[in-house]
């Protein structure tokens, strides 16, 4: 059945939380069904740039019907800085939500960590304040003393940060900062860039530690179709029948020991 | 009345709408999207005999109006194919085209041979990807070895054989001439330009393969001119592709000589364009009265 299509989104609001970094709420069809770690495809209205620009889910409002999406822009001239010129009333295409969250059940009972690194750290915040755990530690890293959402994720958890220049939190990125506070858990959740992600894959197996980590990668169609945003998996992927899994549908979250970075 | 039927080397869609092999999946991804029923065809992402795992990422880029991609005809081979993906598909009230990859003769008679006992309509016969280093495009720019393949998968197809022709040639008018000398039914034209883009702030490419096949309305008036150009050197029907993005987009390839369009790259980024352009054919008929699709074949001269 075709239920499913392209849609308006309208803009309630936006605003800049620090340099390059947007927030922009959107009403739309699509926060109905949104879970934590999940992501939509958001389209510009210029007819040169046409494909989406797949956006993890900031944070959800079922009863306003709205989604709040956190993404840097990254250029001039590019579809992001478009995004970021859009004023409340204004319309933007999306299809959504799409790819599969995390997997929120598994932490029941346990001490998780949710760490997010530079623009991976908008989803971690849904996500702090949906799961449901023993003990919640928030550890985000940032480039510097702009740590947006910090004062956000405060409500929610104890929230540990790394800043790479070391002006705010513990010089460093994550890693560094379970080391120096000396933090345990027995479950992670992390998104953040693929050399971030690839030091806590090691970290969880190496501790045996159960980890989901969420990737990211340049997609064409977001819905599973075009088989350019793959990822190698360690066993062969049923749907793909070789060693490959999307990361738009199969994903964005996975296991950390399913596939290799 | 209105009769948007077409027939394409004795197979009959219920219109002239077919999906780019590649941009599809095979249907079932964007089955939440499209009502299948509603489109004429559905032609499959590319299969081999075995399962291709296809290059490194990046696999695609934009560039200005269209894309850039080096997939590299990843697929599941031939037999997860034939035990998912057809049964999928005939669900549906529309026609099967299977888009045929390989490496070598052999490869691409495998396939053509496995297909010949399988419930589907049409096999597509994919002699031009610019993203695989050997086979493919190897036949694709060599009207002696187009001929020569094509000669070959007929001798095992029970199907009707579509030839997929590249535009990286110096005349595709002689890449159609052989392939209707081997014996081809139809033609389908154009596949991806082979393209580059070079990420200025990394100074490295944007794609893993360094090359990739553009796509997208960019490159449609050149689609429309080989269209036009094919259609006026052979006789075989011709599907027509490149940068089809709307029903304006769709009926100017049937006015250049197509006998019916696939709808590529736009199904990426509006997954319900292939209903869109079906009915916006059949509404450019009743507004200039015309009874069948193949009045409007080739009418520009």
């Amino acid at each position: 059945m075709a239920n499913r299509e392209k849609e308006l989104a309208k803009v309630i609001s936006q605003e800049q939380l620090s340099e390059g970094i947007f927030s922009i709420w959107l009403e739309t069809k699509a926060s109905k069904e949104a879970k934590p770690g999940q992501f939509i495809s958001m389209y510009t209205n210029d007819g040169s740039k046409l494909l989406p620009r797949p956006i993890s889910i900031c944070e959800i409002d079922k009863e306003q019907g709205r989604l709040r999406m956190v993404y840097r822009v990254t250029g001039e001239h590019t579809g992001t800085k478009q995004f970021s010129e859009l004023k409340s009333g204004d319309a933007i295409p999306i299809i959504g939500p799409l790819g599969n969250g995390f997997p929120l059940e598994k932490a029941v009972g346990k001490n998780a960590f949710l760490m997010g690194g530079g623009i991976g750290v908008p989803p971690i915040l849904e996500l702090a304040k949906q799961l449901n755990c023993e003990q919640k530690q928030v550890i985000v890293g940032y480039r510097d003393a702009q740590t947006f959402l910090r004062e956000e994720f405060e409500k929610q958890a104890k929230v540990y940060v790394a800043t790479e220049d070391g002006s705010v939190g513990t010089k460093g990125n994550v890693m560094d900062a379970i080391r120096e506070e000396e933090l345990k858990a027995d479950i992670i959740y992390a998104c953040g860039p693929t050399p971030m992600l690839r030091a806590i894959k090691t970290y969880a197996e190496e501790n045996g530690i159960e980890c989901y980590i969420s990737l990211e990668e340049r997609m064409a169609c977001g819905i599973g179709a075009c088989l350019a945003c793959v990822c190698k998996s360690k066993e062969k992927d049923h749907h793909s029948n070789v060693n490959n899994k999307r990361i738009c549908k199969d994903g964005p979250v996975f296991l950390s020991t399913e596939v290799e970075l | 009345m209105i009769d948007t039927r077409v027939k394409i080397a004795g197979v009959e869609w219920k219109n002239p709408v077919t999906t780019a092999s590649g941009t599809f999946g095979s249907g079932a991804e964007f089955a939440e999207f499209v009502d299948l029923n509603q489109i004429g065809a559905v032609t499959t992402k590319g299969v081999a005999n075995i399962p291709w795992a296809g290059n490194p990422t990046p696999r695609v880029a934009e560039v200005y109006g269209g894309m850039m991609n080096a997939v590299g005809l990843q697929n599941p081979g031939i037999d997860l194919f034939c035990k998912r993906d057809i049964p999928f598909l005939r669900q549906y009230d529309t026609k099967i085209i299977v888009n045929v990859c390989g490496k070598s003769t052999e490869d691409y008679c495998e396939v053509v041979e496995r297909l010949a006992n399988e419930d589907v309509d049409m096999l597509e016969i994919n002699i031009s990807c610019p993203n695989v280093k050997e086979g493919g495009i190897a036949f694709g720019q060599n009207p002696k070895a187009a001929e020569a393949i094509t000669r070959e998968v007929k001798k095992y197809a029970k199907q009707p054989i579509i030839m997929k022709l590249s535009p990286n040639v110096t005349d595709i008018t002689e890449m159609a001439r052989a392939v209707e000398a081997g014996g081809a039914d139809a033609v389908s034209l154009i596949n991806t330009l082979t393209g580059m883009k070079i990420d200025i702030h990394r100074r490295a490419f944007a794609l893993a393969n360094k090359t990739g096949g553009v796509s997208g309305p960019a490159i449609h008036p050149i689609a429309v001119r080989m269209v036009y150009q094919v259609a006026n050197a052979i006789s075989l029907p011709i599907i027509g592709m490149g940068g089809i993005a709307s029903a304006d987009d769709a009926i100017e390839m049937i006015l250049a000589g197509a006998s019916a369009v696939s709808v590529g790259t736009a199904n990426f980024y509006n997954p319900g364009v292939t209903m869109e352009i079906a009915e916006g054919i059949r509404r450019y008929m009743e507004t200039y009265g015309f009874e069948k699709v193949e009045d409007m074949v080739g009418l520009v001269k």
